[in-house]
């Protein structure tokens, strides 16, 4: 069964239709790279996945959960909807770590605000809660030792550079253990000679098995590290297939004239 | 007529002009934050009218509003202000609830909305997205205008004297009727400590605000 299924969405901003039917799907443990021109939709995609955008048509079913239906007018319950965000997570492009937090605190705060408050539903006991809560801190710890920045748990985002500040990004994304894992041009707004350590972060996590959809102008690094590439181009799935399949036989002209376009760049 | 008695008047009336302060401070923040939400409202008519409240209020005298909510309860309904430090007070209120809800507007509206998204995909809930990612934010921006806002409190406290509250300069007038001057002169010094003691708090909260930057 797939772990993400994602039927028939359609997305407008005002007149302009973005998303003009979007189907696909993948498995448990897949690495997905979508590509595309500037323009295609591919954001749009990805926040419509992760709950920050309203699909106006369509499915989405992550891990047998369905998140989103247009068909099902239910009024969700606040705990449906956490539920249904838990499901994904998203890296930003711009980081977007809270810059008052240390790496830990940026690590843990979302997990411990959960925490504690399934402990206060459940009336656990205070020192059951503490115990959880340190059980936090140690597997954040671990976590952001698996991006490399152990020696950085106290410092502040401010303090670091932009690769660092993705890492613990991805680490905090990690934190929540969704079931498929958003990238949006995860390196988009790094420095060239500083892309490598965050790739190499996505490479090991693509090696651990995780199930990750990665929007990507790296083509070699979407090449080398996906199962599957998705081509978008003006709001639909132009082509997919094996990156070998894409990105050395493409079929789609406006495939062929976008990886001709970056080959040239 | 000694120093020592005119100090003594002089912080007789000065103690009108920190009540009204302290009470404008405790009552304004409250009501501004309201307003800021009534500004921010999705619902348009409460948008509205909130916009126009804060319209009204900083397009007319601080001056005007005092003799308007003193006059305005007996002409209107009968009912004449029975304390002229009530009319002072409510008018300050309303006057820097208006201002400060536009800083506290600045402030909220000045967190990039990847704040709030980043949040929301954590799984936090938009309460805990303001209390715990956003709102510490807002205020280490809003400390340098507020301390600005909150200092132009402290001098126009004396505005309340328009509707006879003996605060320090009416005080100090009181001497001048008699023919001495230099009391009147004094009450700077009043003023100059009081707002050198709120220069040193706010910059200590700046500082202690500073342990990141962004
Ligand atoms: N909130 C919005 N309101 C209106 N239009 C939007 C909004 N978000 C995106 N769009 C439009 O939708 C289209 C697709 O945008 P999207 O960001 O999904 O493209 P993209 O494929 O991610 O491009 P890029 O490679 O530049 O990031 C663009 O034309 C954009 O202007
Ligand atoms: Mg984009």
């Amino acid at each position: 069964m797939p772990v993400l299924e994602v039927l028939n969405i359609h997305k407008q901003f005002g007149k302009t239709e973005v998303l003009k039917g979007i189907d696909f799907q993948m498995d448990e443990g897949q690495v997905v790279s979508v590509i595309g021109s500037s323009g295609s939709g591919k954001t749009t995609l990805l926040r419509c996945i992760t709950g920050l955008e309203t699909a106006d048509c369509g499915k989405i079913t992550v891990g047998g959960r369905t998140t989103f239906d247009s068909t099902d007018n239910r009024k969700l319950t606040k705990a449906e909807k956490r539920e249904n965000q838990l499901c994904t997570g998203l890296v930003f492009q711009s980081f977007n770590l809270f810059p008052q937090y240390t790496v830990l605190r940026n690590v843990t705060l979302a997990k411990e605000l959960l925490v504690k408050e399934e402990c206060k539903q459940q009336k656990c006991p205070r020192n059951e809660m503490k115990a959880r809560i340190s059980e936090i801190e140690e597997t954040a710890k671990q976590i952001i030792d698996s991006v490399g920045l152990s020696d950085k748990l106290a410092n502040y985002p401010c303090e670091l550079s932009g690769g660092q500040q993705q890492r613990v990004a991805i680490a905090r994304a990690l934190m929540l253990s969704p079931k498929v894992l958003c990238f949006d041009e995860p390196t988009s707004a790094l420095d060239p000679e500083i892309t490598g350590e965050v790739l190499s972060v996505i490479r090991k996590l693509a090696d651990e098995g995780r199930t990750m959809l990665i929007v990507t102008h790296e083509m070699g690094f979407a090449h080398e590290v996906s199962n599957e590439v998705v081509f978008m181009s003006d709001g639909v799935i132009a082509e997919r297939g094996t990156p070998d399949e894409v990105f050395d036989h493409p079929k789609n002209a406006r495939l062929q004239e976008f990886l001709s376009a970056t080959l040239r760049a | 007529m000694s120093f020592m008695q005119v100090t003594t008047d002089l912080f007789t009336g000065f103690y009108e002009n920190l009540i009204i302060f302290f009470v404008t401070l405790l009552g304004a923040i409250p009501l501004g934050l309201l307003i800021t939400f009534g500004s921010m409202s999705r619902f348009r008519p409460i948008q509205w009218l909130t916009k126009t409240f804060i319209w009204v209020i900083r397009g007319t005298p601080l001056m005007l509003q005092l003799f308007v909510v003193l006059y305005i309860p007996g002409l209107l309904f009968g009912v004449p202000m029975r304390s002229r430090m009530t009319a002072a007070l409510v008018a300050f209120i309303i006057n820097y609830s208006a201002y400060f809800s536009e800083i506290f507007r600045g402030g909220i509206e000045s967190i990039s909305k990847g704040q709030y998204e980043a949040g929301q995909v954590l799984g936090m809930t938009k309460t805990q997205v303001f209390f715990k990612v956003v709102l510490l934010q807002v205020v280490k921006r809003i400390v340098p205008p507020m301390g600005n806002e909150i200092i132009t409190l402290v001098k126009d406290t004396s505005l309340a004297r328009v509707i006879a509250i003996a605060e320090l300069i009416m005080a100090a007038e009181r001497y001048a009727g008699k023919g001495y001057i230099w009391p009147l002169f004094y009450t700077g010094v009043f003023f100059l400590v009081f707002n050198g003691l709120l220069t040193l708090l706010f910059g200590f909260i700046e500082k202690k605000l500073d342990f990141y930057k962004g």
